[in-house]
């Protein structure tokens, strides 16, 4: 073994192993400037009452939040398919399946609670012992 | 006095002198016992001038192996605790029939088996296999230490900060009468008034936050810290399942923070998240903290399927069979450990659509569990194996494991699981996968590991012993519940009517009794070993022929694990190094940069602690000075720039030379 020529490895503690991406000043204004924008318009579709429903409203609020959370991973988090050598992206998508299984998972269980219930109309809920 | 009742409550919340359990005689003598105990270990340690020595070599250490050791004392620590706890309610089952109503009225025996479930579970076997994990990885991956090594000493030290708090509710005020996952409505407000359930709440949350950081801690080693050419798909099975639990641990645990977040509000200003009031839902607390408790058994059991496959391997004198279908059997119960959660609660309500969804989900997890348990077989198959302990143990866990996994996928079946669920069998069952899984498993690996990490082999009698009273022990104490399971029994009783179940119980307590004859003798074997520990001197590093780079390096390893770093030319790196002639380099040595103990981990954890205390006995200014003391000291820790330093090249040349004489003497 030839390990006595090389001390190929990070000490730790050291305070970056190896450089990772950190950015360009153009590049966080351009993702400051679109978070102000995707934080005004929730604003503006609540207070000025835009859409004609609430719910409506509503998912359009949670949509762009959606869209707010992609420009912080790309422009602050520097994540894309390359950083840290695809681990990123591997780390997101490991995410993104945990999160979907347990929110749709939550809401299916939720509402499905109901189903070996004796059916009961609002007037006998209110009057059950 | 002119201090009134508003002022003492200030100062001291709601804590009163009735808190202290003056009135119970069984807390009483425990007090005396622990305390005399106490006393005499901490006048052991001053007596023998170990506080300057503890403090700088271990409470402060950064260095993984001692954080590891450290993990593991703590583990074996709480085991006590926990297993007096199950002795105690063996021993009120097997008394308490007819008239006689035992020893443990009811608001006592609630407390016993939720602070025996929650200790287990969160203080003996997570911080085992933490320790495990920790003290292993980085010497597989050929690394120095763990890439956060600070964060691992304050990981650590939170761990024992909720170990603190579980063990004050012993003698300070009451611990939950919840079960161990405190169900709300029970464990809200109006049902659990006392401070029980804050107990159990902020242990948690203090030592979950140990947990989930030790998780970041171990991914970030493993991933980027490997040693040059050791390729995912070169690196041994333990650190494998380590990578998968803690990818586990980091997506699961903060459900965990978050719906006992969301428990604490509803019993501090009064949300209503999970109580039946203004749309509030309890079920939502069961489902959530079971997306959380699921994953929870695979973090626990990973771990242990690595001990065993590198534990076979080695003892087989054989490459692991079928190795990258062990990593791909490892990393589908990763994913399906996050499909199967509702198969804690299939009587809760759901249709048939969603049960047959979770119960078929949790049938298939059992296909790589399966899978991993023929590629053991066959790595067995026609290797030499050498019946040392930790393969005992490996043998043990096969055959208990797979009677385990059948009563699962029993339960797994929802209309079986109706007529099951609540009783004995399921408290069998979880027994019998966590007992003859994780903990034979943490046994396994100690013995097995117990030369690297301190230079010298267990003793094989007491070994033996502990082995035999363990396994033994627990035959009798746990088949006899799937017995009165199926006859209906439910859990949690502290007393029963039925005169012709007596005999089961007391069966199950003798088998209770034999499993404390193998922690005694564990202990014993610990002692023993000790005083022995020049018979059972291990000169080589390499006392089991192993085949990873652990065995490498001496034993007990340097501070830097490796005067160089290995390059790995294939999977069991080390065997390969044998097989190729490897000399060990003797000159050329470099100062190597380490970072340097801290003592923050123990300030922080403290703090925290305190702010705990506040909290349960509503002592509000004692939590915001500690929390505020927190954030300061935690900032003002950034500003220490003093947390490195280089090992000389003559201390290296001294090490390594000492080895070299040792190596060359023992040949």
């Amino acid at each position: 073994m030839s390990a006595g020529t090389q001390d190929g490895h990070a000490p730790p503690g050291s305070p970056h192993g190896e450089e990772a991406a950190h950015g360009s000043l153009a590049g966080y204004v351009t993702g400051f400037v679109l978070s102000v924008i995707l934080t005004a318009i929730p604003f503006w579709l609540v207070m000025n009452h835009v859409l004609p429903t609430a719910v409506a409203t509503t998912l359009a609020v949670m949509a762009l939040a959606v869209a707010q959370i992609f420009v912080h991973m790309v422009f602050f988090l520097h994540m894309n398919t390359k950083s840290e050598g695809g681990w990123s992206m591997l780390a997101l998508i490991f995410t993104l399946v945990v999160v979907t299984i347990a929110l749709t998972g939550s809401v299916w269980v939720m509402f499905h609670l109901n189903a070996n219930m004796t059916p009961m109309s609002a007037h006998d809920m209110r009057n059950a012992p | 006095m002119t201090f009134n009742a508003d002022f003492w409550r200030f100062v001291f919340g709601r804590f009163t002198l009735d808190a202290l359990p003056l009135h119970e005689p069984i807390l009483i003598y425990t007090f005396i016992g622990v305390a005399v105990i106490g006393i005499a270990l901490l006048g052991a340690i001053t007596y023998l001038k170990a506080w300057k020595y503890l403090w700088t070599e271990w409470f402060t250490s950064v260095d993984h192996k001692r954080i590891g050791v450290m993990y593991i004392v703590l583990g074996l620590v709480m085991l006590l605790r926990g297993f007096s706890d199950a002795i105690m309610m063996r021993a009120q089952q097997a008394l308490a029939f007819g008239h006689n109503q035992g020893y443990l009225p009811p608001h006592h025996y609630d407390q016993v088996f939720t602070a025996h479930g929650v200790i287990m579970i969160f203080f003996v076997a997570m911080p085992l296999v933490t320790g495990l994990m920790n003290f292993v990885v980085p010497l597989q991956i050929g690394a120095r230490d763990v890439a956060f090594p600070f964060l691992n000493n304050f990981s650590f030290w939170m761990t024992v900060g909720g170990a603190v708090t579980v063990m004050m509710s012993l003698f300070v005020g009451v611990f939950a009468r919840t079960g161990w996952l405190a169900y709300p409505p029970l464990s809200g407000i109006a049902y659990s008034p006392d401070v029980g359930v804050d107990y159990y709440i902020w242990a948690l949350q203090v030592a979950g936050v140990g947990t989930l950081l030790s998780g970041v801690n171990l991914i970030a080693t493993i991933i980027k810290m490997r040693a040059p050419g050791m390729t995912l798909m070169r690196m041994p099975i333990f650190v494998w399942t380590s990578l998968c639990t803690n990818v586990l641990i980091v997506a699961a645990f903060p459900v965990l923070t978050a719906v006992l977040a969301l428990l604490s509000l509803d019993r501090y200003v009064g949300t209503n998240f999970f109580t039946n009031g203004f749309g509030g839902n309890p079920m939502m607390y069961v489902n959530l903290i079971w997306i959380w408790g699921h994953p929870e058994v695979y973090i626990l059991i990973l771990p242990a399927f690595g001990v065993y496959s590198e534990v076979v391997s080695t003892f087989c004198g054989k490459r692991l069979f079928g190795y990258v279908s062990m990593v791909y059997a490892t990393i589908v119960i990763t994913i399906l450990a996050y499909l199967v959660w509702l198969h804690h609660f299939f009587t809760m309500g759901s249709g048939a659509s969603v049960n047959s969804f979770f119960g078929i989900t949790t049938m298939i997890i059992s296909i790589p569990t399966g899978a991993k348990i023929f590629n053991w077989l066959f790595t067995m198959y026609r290797g030499r194996i050498r019946f040392e302990l930790p393969m005992m143990w490996t043998l043990a866990f096969m055959f208990t494991f797979v009677i385990g996994g059948m009563t699962g996928v029993m339960l797994a079946v929802p209309p079986s699981d109706f007529v099951l669920h609540n009783s004995l069998f399921l408290v069998a069952h979880f027994h019998n996968v966590i007992i003859g899984g994780v903990l034979f498993g943490m046994f396994a690996g100690i013995t097995y590991w117990f030369p690297k990490a301190f230079g010298f082999k267990l003793d094989p009698f007491w070994g033996h012993m502990s082995f035999w009273f363990w396994v033994v022990g627990f035959y009798f104490a746990f088949m006899p519940l799937y017995v009165l399971g199926l006859m209906g029994v439910t859990r949690r009783l502290n007393h029963f009517d039925d005169p012709s179940l007596q005999i089961w119980f007391v069966i199950a307590a003798f088998g209770a009794l034999l499993i404390f004859i193998g922690i005694i003798s564990f202990i014993v074997q610990l002692v023993v070993s000790f005083i022995k520990r020049e018979q059972l001197r291990d000169v080589t590093g390499d006392p089991w022929d192993g085949r990873t780079l652990e065995w490498s390096t001496a034993s007990p390893p340097p501070a830097y694990n490796f005067a160089f770093t290995p390059i790995i030319h294939d999977h069991d790196a080390w065997w390969d190094m044998k097989k190729r002639g490897y000399t060990r380099p003797i000159q050329g040595f470099h100062p190597i940069h380490m970072p340097k103990n801290t003592d923050a981990g123990v300030i922080l954890a403290g703090l925290s602690v305190a702010i705990a205390v506040g909290m349960i006995w509503y002592v509000w200014w004692l939590a915001a000075v500690s929390f505020v003391s927190l954030i300061v000291f935690a900032i003002a820790h950034t500003f220490n720039y003093k947390r490195d330093f280089h090992i000389p090249t003559e201390e290296v040349v001294r090490t390594e030379a000492e080895r070299t004489r040792l190596l060359t003497e023992g040949a």
